[in-house]
């Protein structure tokens, strides 16, 4: 391998010069930059000069403890409850802001569970963060199989030799070269709740019997909308792969899969399939790449909102970078999402490995 | 021979003119108004007369537009490229005074008599930054809606009280003619929320961070006075007085004009487009006053000197030169903003006496405040605007105000304590 690439092969390496200095002054020296930086205190605008910390800014972000708080009893020892029966426990703040327990200072609830008449809650010293970080792979779990799925669908329906074709492949790639930005601004007029395109549709289906919902200011249909329309944004880009991969299966597979006499079904399992492989894992691999990057339709749609139902990694990146001045926070989520992203990449890569 | 001596002579005078024009050293000015024309001009008559009226400075601006603007600013102090004179947004001022970015501004006294106070921005006892307008906030209504709502015209002297406040809303609200009662501008979001909805905290008696210390935001932004604006913020939307933080921008932009919304809470660079859409009897209704007193944010963009610039005296004296009346009011009559002194008020439109929009004048030297001076703001108010966000979708209101003050001091902590 190395001597096929070093040896005689001068032209080929000034070739890729541009392109490799190119990557490695904007890709490769700014993330060894994060990572010195996810050590420091270093802050974006400050006179204060930066200190070397350690791993303390991964410390603020992963530490997770559970804390079980007891029910607040009365003086006869009997358990406290509200109007609705609902048992009553002191504040998690009582623990946290506690000089008892210095080792949860600062920490905030992420969410509970009851046990018994306690209830334990975790807390962790950042929930953002926390929830980012499911948000994340909530997006990114949902969205492969829906881009990925949509693309080949319309893949194999663009395959086909009709006349204007190219007209039906032209609108499918369209939403692509669209900047983001527009087009999540123009998905926030579709899901706007009070006369929004989708709502006005669904009413109109239902002869009026839907009520609107206003879709983005909900914690349970904010990130289900982004990730629908983050699917359909990014869909025509894969449907060209998946087509690419499609147009590379032999014509002759399909002939003789005509004379067996196979069906529809049986063609596209058999042969259509197969012969997708490779493509799919491609696909598979790239989506979830991109997946985790997801921050412009946050940005402009929600802003992390409603309860930071929409909150994601990368927005909490730049958040906290710029919007907080907290440069080492933010290179220090980076790095986690970096390491998390090549660690899911790598396990994708060897589960669909090809077995001989 | 003669060519030469052609070529020479043209030498010697290109050489003369060079020298002319060195005589006056160059002053580089960044200005966050790209795009906007009016605007342009108006600074640019202000350039030329200054470059033209005397014989020691020339000023050369450069304009980049409002959304990059601070983001530049930044990157080219980093980069030790900073202009001499910056264009600063209020808020942000000390931030910057604090990280080095600015020098006080060496500025007569008598250059700023008379200006509205919010207009000066101060830190540490010195002044860095002057400005040639504010801004204001008013609660926009038809008086035709308080007539059928039965409403009192609260004034100046005598604003709602909360309940009045209250009472109105539910008034709108029962009356079936509005969407919604109040159109509270959710759909902006950054500064928006804490220069507009700051004041109502500040109006029940609390506030972003002490301000007796600005060491923390304990006691400030948790107090019991907090505690009980956060549930009447809660309330606003729990009972559909106010579309919530998914607010369409077209709605805010037009619902009020529209008549979809009784009341609007907006600032004064929006009362052109109300008038223009016909609204005629649109009337700008000051602050209620929710226990601690009626208050409306205050501080714009405002000029000041880099630290990297080696003449601040010329600086000083563009400035100087800019904060005459006849440009305030030139200023106010292209973008519709509040000329900073009286005098100049009555040289516009719409703040002289009898103006469409004079009540505005009145606001802001009566009901103003300016938000936490200190260069912690920047974090506290992308705090605040989590926090009144979380507050307004249904989040608990002492967890999420605590949890508010842990990060604010969490954040002074780690900056030192900004140098309080």
């Amino acid at each position: 391998m190395s001597s096929k690439l070093t040896r005689s092969n001068r032209a080929g390496w000034l070739f890729a010069l541009p392109g490799f200095s190119l990557l490695f002054l904007f890709i490769i020296v700014p993330f060894f930059f994060a990572f010195y930086l996810s050590l420091t205190n270093q802050r974006l605008v400050s006179p204060n000069p930066t200190e070397f910390v350690g791993l303390e800014n991964y410390s603020n972000l992963l530490s997770l403890a559970v804390v079980t708080l007891e029910p607040e009893r009365d003086e006869a020892g009997e358990i406290v409850r509200d109007e609705d029966g609902e048992i009553a426990y002191p504040r998690v703040r009582s623990i946290t802001r506690s000089d008892d327990y210095p080792q949860y200072r600062g920490m905030g609830e992420w969410f509970r569970w009851h046990w018994g008449d306690d209830a334990k809650v975790v807390i962790a010293s950042d929930v953002l963060f926390m929830k980012a970080l499911v948000n994340t792979l909530a997006f990114a779990l949902f969205i492969v199989p829906l881009q990925g799925g949509g693309a080949l669908l319309l893949a194999l329906l663009i395959n086909q030799k009709l006349r204007g074709i190219n007209a039906f492949r032209t609108i499918y790639f369209l939403p692509v070269v669209i900047s983001i930005v527009v087009i999540s601004l123009l998905w926030r007029f579709i899901y706007s709740g009070n006369d929004g395109l989708l709502n006005n549709i669904l009413e109109a289906l239902t002869f009026g019997a839907f009520t609107p919902i206003d879709w983005l200011g909900r914690t349970d249909t904010a990130l289900g909308s982004i990730i629908v329309m983050s699917a359909w944004q990014g869909m025509g880009f894969h449907m060209v792969i998946w087509l690419a991969g499609l147009q590379s299966i032999p014509g002759t597979l399909y002939e003789a899969a005509a004379i067996e006499g196979a069906s529809k079904w049986q063609t596209f399992r058999y042969v259509t399939w197969p012969g997708l492989r490779n493509t799919a894992v491609l696909v598979l691999i790239v989506i979830t790449m991109q997946s985790f990057a997801v921050f412009a339709q946050v940005d402009v749609m929600t802003n992390g909102g409603p309860l930071d139902a929409t909150q994601t990694l990368v927005f909490q990146t730049v958040e906290r970078g710029y919007g907080k001045q907290d440069i080492s926070g933010g290179a220090t989520i980076s790095v986690i999402l970096f390491l998390m992203v090549l660690s899911i990449s790598a396990v994708q890569g060897y589960l669909t490995r090809e077995r001989r | 021979m003669k060519p030469t001596k052609t070529l020479l002579g043209a030498l010697a005078a290109s050489t003369m003119l060079a020298g002319a024009a060195a005589a006056q050293t160059e002053l580089t000015m960044w200005y966050h108004g790209a795009g906007n024309e009016v605007e342009s001009r108006v600074l640019n008559t202000i350039i030329e007369d200054f470059n033209a009226g005397q014989s020691d400075w020339t000023v050369s601006v450069e304009s980049f537009p409002q959304q990059s603007y601070n983001d530049s600013v930044v990157a080219a102090a980093l980069a030790g490229n900073l202009p001499c004179i910056l264009d600063i947004d209020g808020p942000v001022m000390p931030n910057w005074a604090w990280a080095g970015y600015l020098q006080p501004l060496p500025i007569s006294e008598e250059a700023i008599d008379g200006h509205l106070e919010s207009t000066i921005g101060r830190w540490n006892g010195e002044i860095y930054s002057v400005g040639l307008w504010d801004a204001a906030v008013a609660l926009y209504t038809r008086q035709s809606t308080l007539d059928e709502l039965g409403l009192r015209t609260p004034t100046l002297e005598e604003p709602w009280s909360k309940d009045e406040f209250m009472a109105a809303l539910e008034a709108a609200k029962a009356s079936g003619e509005y969407d919604y009662a109040l159109d509270l501008g959710t759909a902006w979001t950054g500064e928006w929320y804490p220069y507009a909805y700051s004041p109502f905290l500040q109006s029940f008696g609390g506030d972003i961070v002490d301000r007796s210390s600005y060491t923390t935001a304990e006691g400030a932004l948790n107090s019991d006075a907090a505690l009980e604006f956060g549930e009447w913020w809660q309330s606003l939307f729990e009972e559909g007085y106010a579309p919530g933080t998914s607010q369409d921008p077209a709605d805010r932009d037009n619902g009020f004009n529209e008549g979809r919304y009784a009341f609007s809470w907006n600032g004064n660079w929006a009362a052109a487009a109300t008038l223009e859409a016909g609204v005629d009897d649109v009337v700008f209704l000051p602050a209620p006053d929710l226990g601690n007193g009626p208050i409306i944010g205050a501080g714009s963009w405002q000029f000041g000197v880099s630290s990297e610039c080696a003449h601040p005296e010329g600086a000083a004296a563009f400035v100087e030169h800019a904060l005459q009346d006849e440009y305030l009011a030139a200023f106010s009559d292209g973008i519709g903003l509040i000329p900073a002194t009286r005098e100049a008020a009555q040289m516009t439109e719409n703040y002289a006496d009898g103006g469409k929009l004079a009540v505005f004048f009145d606001l802001s030297s009566e009901q103003s405040l300016v938000r936490p001076v200190t260069p912690g703001y920047v974090v506290a108010a992308k705090v605040f605007e989590k926090a009144l966000a979380d507050i307004a979708n249904g989040a608990d209101v002492a967890d999420t105000l605590d949890a508010a003050v842990d990060e604010i001091d969490r954040d002074i902590e780690a900056n030192q304590g900004y140098g309080h």
